[in-house]
């Protein structure tokens, strides 16, 4: 095998072909680019549910002066209903991490310092928040065995997951991910196609070469490889590029804007961007190589 | 050198086969002429033997070895064995006299060293010392197909296929181009060329293959081009 031979036949294939070679350079860059932002998305909405499922309590809200649902009809809840809530709650250990009890001068603290610049807190009475107990579990998807226990008994109001609220949330993302991710499956169809297409051209515009190739004797292999290794040069080219732009993005946009502005929540680390990308350059190479072999099967036979 | 056992050549969506039942044997060393009108079957008979293509019945043999038998990828190693030389020369018009040369053997796979002894020495025996650095387009036809032959050459093939190659050629350059084969085929490589030029076979007066409709009409040792026609 001459390295320098087909090395200079490759670059000067990548020059005579020099369009087609940065269409298919800036296609697999962009299908690349949105498999890999779907592949992060996946990857915050799992680094946000690690974060957020770990601090989500069930609250159990118990009765005050105004509640009017079925179980309040007794009036506000009783230090006796208040204690046996609380004994049950800790005998759910070990599925009951921790129980804390919020009273309503604490949930108007708490309210009052969310709400300190709005002007909502002038209108709220300290007595018109609830008091509740909040409650850990050690498995935060077991949330039903904990609402069946208590929903609806004498001295509770209403038993929240905040879990639910979380998941409308995933869902979203989960959503727009798999939005991301068929708009990137298309993307790498077409750009199998244009790298299909490419090596014709290829192919067609070095037709002299390779019938002479051919006549000499050149196996099949040496024949193809210039193809193959332009194919594999270019869909590399664009897979880097494509690295870079999931690099950008962490850098600029998640470390920079997204992180400062929302930082009650937690952003994907390096760790993510160090596992997608080496995906990306093994999915951008594979598909063109995949490409690049079944047209030169078809084109460049012997 | 070359066999061929009762060969038929049917392309699809013809209705004439392009050779009918050909049986004929070339030995090794010799200089053959493939005369014939165009639609003959002379090209046919070529590609068959380069393997280029298949036949539909019948078979060709091929330095020892059965076309039909050899799988594909020992096909380069057949046509390494065997050098191609055409009318329209086939050259790389980016590529000067020596790279042209040299790059049938790059792509085989010889090393550099190689290279560099052997191409200066083919292009001695073709007679192109000096025009090493030259393109194709500054040489005038004869020297472009001196060029091709050096190219069919330089890998000491032990079979010489020439399609027309003084198709392109006046005659003063084709009686230079004769003799060039004629060099070559003294050096032990079996030549088979296919002609118009009635003027070249009458003077060679080597061995004659006429063709006609797919068939061997005439097959001549010292003939000449044709009868009175």
């Amino acid at each position: 095998m001459r390295a320098n031979f087909v090395a200079s036949e490759v670059s000067s294939g990548i020059r005579r072909n020099l369009t087609m070679t940065m269409a298919v350079v800036i296609t697999v860059a962009v299908s690349l680019g949105l498999f890999g932002a779907s592949m992060l998305v996946r990857a915050q909405v799992s680094t946000m549910k690690d974060f957020w499922y770990d601090k989500v309590e069930v609250s159990i809200f118990l009765c005050g002066k105004g509640s009017d649902t079925p179980s309040c009809a007794g009036g506000p809840v009783t230090g006796a209903q208040r204690d046996q809530i609380k004994a049950d709650l800790e005998s759910l250990k070990p599925l009951v991490d921790s129980v804390y009890y919020e009273s309503q001068a604490e949930a108007f603290a708490r309210f009052s310092e969310q709400f300190k610049n709005s002007p909502i807190i002038d209108n709220v009475k300290p007595t018109a928040l609830p008091e509740s107990f909040r409650v850990k579990l050690s498995d935060p998807t077991k949330y039903d065995v904990v609402a069946s226990a208590f929903a609806g008994r004498p001295g509770i109001e209403q038993v929240n997951d905040q879990r639910k609220i979380l998941d409308k949330f995933f869902q979203l993302l989960g959503g727009l991910q798999l939005i991301a991710l068929l708009i990137a499956l298309s993307m790498l169809v077409v750009t199998v196609l244009l790298i299909v297409n490419t090596m014709r051209v290829a192919a067609f515009s070095r037709r002299r070469e390779t019938s002479i190739m051919r006549l000499v004797g050149a196996s099949n292999f040496y024949i193809q490889l210039p193809f193959l290794l332009e194919a594999a040069v270019a869909a590399g080219i664009g897979a880097i590029l494509a690295v870079v732009g999931l690099v950008f993005v962490k850098i600029i946009v998640i470390d920079q804007v997204l992180a400062p502005s929302f930082q009650f929540t937690a952003f994907v680390g390096w760790d993510a961007v160090l596992a997608i990308a080496p995906l990306m350059i093994l999915v951008g190479v594979g598909l063109a190589a995949i490409a690049a072999f079944f047209t030169l099967r078809k084109y460049l036979r012997v | 050198m070359i066999l061929f056992d009762r060969v038929t050549k049917l392309y699809a969506n013809q209705e004439h086969p392009a050779l009918d039942e050909v049986s004929l044997e070339i030995e090794k060393g010799e200089f053959v002429f493939l005369v014939g009108p165009s639609g003959s079957g002379k090209s046919t008979f070529l590609r068959l033997v380069l393997r280029e293509e298949r036949p539909t019945q019948g078979q060709v043999w091929v330095a020892g070895k059965e076309l039909n038998r050899l799988s594909n990828w020992k096909i380069p190693a057949l046509r390494r064995q065997i050098g191609t030389v055409f009318q329209d020369f086939r050259l790389l018009p980016n590529k000067s006299v020596a790279e042209n040369v040299a790059f049938a053997l790059e792509v085989i796979g010889k090393p550099a060293s190689h290279i560099r002894k052997v191409v200066p020495e083919v292009l001695e025996v073709v007679g192109l010392e000096g025009k090493e650095e030259r393109r194709p387009d500054e040489l005038s036809g004869g020297e472009q197909q001196r060029v091709a032959i050096a190219r069919a050459f330089v890998n000491r093939p032990i079979l010489l296929i020439a399609d027309e190659p003084t198709g392109n050629l006046d005659p003063g350059t084709s009686v230079g181009i004769m003799k060039l084969l004629d060099r070559i085929n003294q050096l032990g490589t079996t030549v088979v060329m296919s002609t118009h030029d009635q003027a070249i076979v009458d003077q060679m007066r080597r061995r004659v293959i006429e063709l006609e409709g797919g068939h061997v009409v005439r097959d001549q040792s010292r003939g000449v081009y044709g009868y009175a026609r």
